[in-house]
């Protein structure tokens, strides 16, 4: 009895959470399919699709997204791989590092960049280039707690000081070492970091709207939202499913290996 | 986001800190210095610079004011209802992530449940901001599923109880979305951590499921769960995307306050602005200190 009782307790949570999940979808996807007056169409879908500044947002956040990956895997596996081999004592140090984007939100963040590099001796925000370098680092600075800890984890998974010492031995420089030992076998870590990387860059509103506006993704899709009510709910869905596709893909990459994947861009 | 994932290194990789003492090898440090120096430039820089300018006022003298004028009602109530919120929704969506965990690893429930929740929840717990507004609007908006089916089912219109999806509960519900996901995530592997042998150990001597809940499970899940509700406080906290295009800007939301000031200045001294940024960081470097202090007594009986 008392154990039936205690099954039903977990289904009853278990039901209320999947509706939680499902619900806002489901509204959110008839919502978006009543765009033509009293039938059901994919209207809305098709302006989202037709509207040349869904496309050129789009590539625009995923070439930042691209250059994040690029740019956060650069810092982040050379350093990560040389405290683990030769500086065990700095863990601690980028521990609390990989820490810092948590205590500093991204508004907080993007308020400091902002008057540091508008002004002297940067000038950063005053060049195209500029603007997209700073927004670059503000992106590698959000993805940098799970990016290190997913990279660490890969280290701490492979054995990095004989792995090390036995290509030395047979004669290998750094850069082989670095490129055809450790790389190699920390491709799922990097995978995950890079697919979540990918998804929290995507959408993210707050750090984009201040520094490039509505050239980006996520200001783009919250300017839709302000105009367009049906568009706005096709956009919420195609959006769901991109980010379904990123943990998807980190799901077959990792085969299946859960893992906290939770970036911080709400 | 912070993971307790910490294995420890199967490598005996100290064989040189072993020896007493050894001075720092500067010269191996040499090549992380990018690294540091893009903390230092990008996180540290812009940090320091708010905190500098927080302690200036519109003449460029030194002083406190920004801070004790963080206390004028208009400015701490937006902490305060930002709090309130990040709370609400810590605590609604920990107990109902909480729940979940519970039933896909100790509570008996079917095997495929667990892995379709855990990776939903990677999903939710990334669906957030602006198309997470979109979402709430047409679930709990004006013409809303949920609020025309509440309408049609039972009469009710919850806009004239003075529900808005504007309004605190409205944010609430919505930062749940991303919370509980978030909860699943990081106390599954706390759950899996409880040994079967303490329960039959509890159960040898006597205990009820109560007690072993009781005395046993929840005294070690404790901090656990205490470092996730931190961690989903942080997470609502510092959310500004969603609040901003659900509520359009009209809730006093603390991150919606330092939104407006970096637009143009509208508490109209930028000293006040740069406070109210700080504010916010030492609300987090508290919380996070709680949070490391947590972690440390935790990883003493688990190991995640």
């Amino acid at each position: 009895m008392r154990r039936y009782l205690g099954l039903l307790w977990s289904w009853f949570w278990m039901i209320f959470g999947w509706l939680y999940f499902l619900v806002p979808l489901l509204a959110t996807f008839l919502f978006s399919l009543r765009a033509k007056k009293d039938a059901l169409s994919f209207l809305a879908y098709e302006r989202v699709f037709k509207d040349p500044n869904f496309w050129s947002t789009f590539a625009f956040s995923l070439q930042i997204g691209f250059i994040t990956i690029l740019a956060g895997l650069v810092l982040i596996v050379p350093t990560a791989y040389w405290i683990r081999l030769r500086l065990p004592r700095l863990r601690a140090v980028t521990e609390f590092i990989s820490m810092l984007p948590f205590v500093v939100p991204a508004i907080v963040l993007v308020f400091g960049l902002i008057r540091v590099f508008s002004g002297a001796p940067f000038f950063l925000t005053n060049t195209f280039t500029g603007t997209y370098t700073v927004l670059v680092a503000a992106y590698v600075v959000l993805a940098l707690p799970y990016m290190y800890r997913a990279i660490d984890t890969g280290l701490a998974a492979i054995d990095v000081r004989t792995l090390t010492e036995a290509a030395q031995s047979l004669g290998a420089g750094w850069p082989t070492i670095l490129f055809r030992v450790i790389i190699p076998n920390l491709r799922v870590s990097m995978i995950s970091a890079a697919f979540l990387t990918l998804a929290t860059v995507m959408g993210e509103f707050t750090i984009a709207s201040f520094l490039v506006g509505i050239k980006a993704f996520g200001p783009y899709m919250s300017l839709v939202g302000q105009n367009k009510t049906y568009e706005s709910s096709s956009l919420a869905i195609i959006s769901f499913a991109l980010t379904w596709a990123f943990m998807g893909l980190i799901q077959l990459f990792s085969r299946g290996r859960a893992e906290a994947a939770v970036a911080g861009a709400h | 986001m912070l993971r307790s994932n910490n294995p420890p290194s199967p490598i005996k990789r100290d064989a040189s800190s072993a020896r007493p003492a050894p001075s720092f090898p500067w010269r191996d440090a040499l090549w992380v210095l990018p690294f540091f120096l893009f903390i230092l430039l990008f996180v540290i820089l812009p940090s320091a610079s708010l905190l500098f300018g927080s302690f200036q006022d519109k003449q460029g003298n030194f002083t406190f004011q920004n801070y004790i004028d963080l206390f004028k009602p208009s400015i701490f109530s937006a902490y305060w209802v930002s709090i309130r919120i990040s709370l609400a929704s810590a605590i609604g969506g920990g107990i109902l992530g909480f729940m979940m965990a519970y039933g896909v690893t100790v509570g008996g429930l079917p095997r495929w449940l667990r892995a379709s929740l855990l990776t939903f929840s990677g999903v939710a717990s990334n669906f957030a901001g602006v198309p997470l507004a979109f979402a709430f609007m047409a679930t709990l908006g004006r013409t809303g599923l949920i609020t025309v089916l509440i309408k049609n089912l039972f009469g009710i219109n919850l806009y004239d109880l003075g529900f808005s999806i504007y309004s605190f509960w409205g944010l609430t519900f919505t930062y749940i979305y991303f919370q509980f996901p978030l909860m699943v995530l990081i106390i599954t592997p706390a759950l899996d951590g409880l040994r079967r042998e303490w329960r039959e150990a509890a159960e040898t001597l006597g205990a009820s499921s109560w007690d072993y809940w009781r005395r046993v499970a929840l005294p070690i899940l404790t901090p656990s769960i205490l470092g996730a509700m931190i961690l989903l406080f942080g997470n609502a906290f510092g959310a500004y995307a969603t609040a901003l295009s659900l509520t359009g800007g009209f809730i006093n939301l603390i991150t919606i306050l330092i939104g407006s000031q970096i637009k143009g200045d509208v508490l109209q001294n930028l000293g006040l602005g740069y406070a109210l940024a700080m504010g916010m960081v030492i609300v987090m470097a508290f919380m996070i200190a709680v949070y490391y202090l947590l972690r440390r007594r935790s990883e003493r009986w688990l190991k995640l």
